[in-house]
């Protein structure tokens, strides 16, 4: 019985390989990506901040990764007497 | 100039200590002059591993608090006239660690010896980034399992981000060092191959110590593996471990695979 558990049993080590490769990727990237979402808020901002009055609250950017393609989102809430600064 | 090593994982329980001893008595037992300086204040273990338990008076919270001198801090080891040990602290924490503190204690040790040997704690905080702070070289200790490696990964991030090399733009020089490898095992395609650590970290390999009662027997009497039984398996594979250090271009064998694979897997990995 044991032995035939011990033949019919499959490897884990490419499970474990593929696991951390998958996981890995996705970590690195997240640690990297922190760092270049803070930077494009920040010049976002300053670029809005030329042409109208802004909330630094009221911006989100967000990076979202995808295996083919990633997206950018950024939420940029503006007030209503924005017309008055930019006029 | 000496050269300041940093051993580090950031899993615990990965063989830094049993690592950063062995490889200090094999430089030491070839004239080197070495330091090994143990990092983990509040878990001191490196007197213990190298058997100097019973002659620790200062520490080096004591010497970075202006308490000691250096010189009184240091134990040498009673084994091999070129080797010491700065012991860590038993009775504080990491907060008695000051960026300033630990920069003038290395930059005296790189005065005075050929290597700096610093055996990191666990875990990513302050101990371990001030460990790391003033390395030449790391020596990334992994054993070949996922929780092991993805903590590796994160350890090798931080070498490139956080030490004062990467902070100037340099290149951290790394180095892989598997231990408690278990050639049974990975044959039976229960652990992770060498190859494959190497692939997902990609670092160079800097050698593959093997799982053996070897390294407990040594620490039971309080002796590096290297100087315990100069021929056990583990023993072997610090020493090569060591030349490579020093710049020697050794292949590395793989436990439990046959000779003709070494040498190409050797010019294939590890430039």
């Amino acid at each position: 019985m044991n032995l035939l558990r011990l033949f019919s049993r499959s490897q884990s080590a490419p499970a474990a390989r593929e696991r951390l490769q998958v996981l890995l990727a996705h970590e690195r990237a997240a640690v990297g990506d922190s760092d270049l979402v803070t930077k494009l808020r920040d010049e976002i901002l300053r670029a809005i901040a030329k042409h109208m009055q802004i909330d630094d609250e009221k911006v989100s950017v967000r990076m979202e990764r995808g295996a083919k393609v990633s997206t950018l989102a950024v939420d940029i809430e503006i007030p209503f007497d924005t017309d008055k600064k930019a006029a | 100039m000496g050269k300041v090593i940093v051993v580090t994982s950031g899993k615990g329980g990965v063989g830094k200590t049993t690592s950063s001893a062995a490889l200090g008595a094999a430089l030491a037992r070839d004239g080197e002059k070495v330091v090994v300086v143990d990092f983990d204040v509040g878990l001191r273990n490196l007197d213990l591993v190298m058997g100097a338990e019973r002659r620790v008076v200062y520490d080096l919270v004591n010497v970075i608090q202006g308490e000691a001198k250096l010189t009184q801090a240091l134990i040498r080891d009673k084994r091999l006239e070129t080797l010491y040990l700065l012991p860590a602290s038993q009775t504080r924490d990491k907060d008695n660690l000051t960026a300033e503190g630990v920069e003038t204690v290395i930059g005296a040790l790189k005065q005075a010896f050929d290597w700096v040997i610093c055996d990191s704690p666990a875990g990513i905080e302050r101990g371990a980034t001030l460990a790391m702070r003033h390395a030449d070289i790391a020596i990334v200790v992994t054993n070949p399992e996922v929780s092991s490696v993805r903590d590796s990964d994160r350890i090798i991030g931080l070498l490139d981000s956080k030490t004062l090399k990467a902070e100037a733009g340099d290149r951290m020089e790394k180095h892989l060092l598997l231990t408690r490898y278990d050639p049974v095992r990975a044959q039976r395609g229960d652990m992770l191959k060498v190859d494959d650590v190497l692939e997902i970290l990609s670092i160079p390999l800097l050698g593959i110590v093997p799982e053996s009662m070897d390294v407990l027997r040594a620490s039971n009497v309080g002796s590096p593996v290297t100087l315990a039984d100069e021929r056990s398996a583990p023993a072997v594979a610090y020493f090569d471990a060591a030349r490579r250090l020093k710049g020697e271009a050794l292949p590395i064998a793989i436990p439990g695979e046959k000779r003709g694979f070494f040498g190409k897997f050797f010019g294939r990995k590890v430039a």
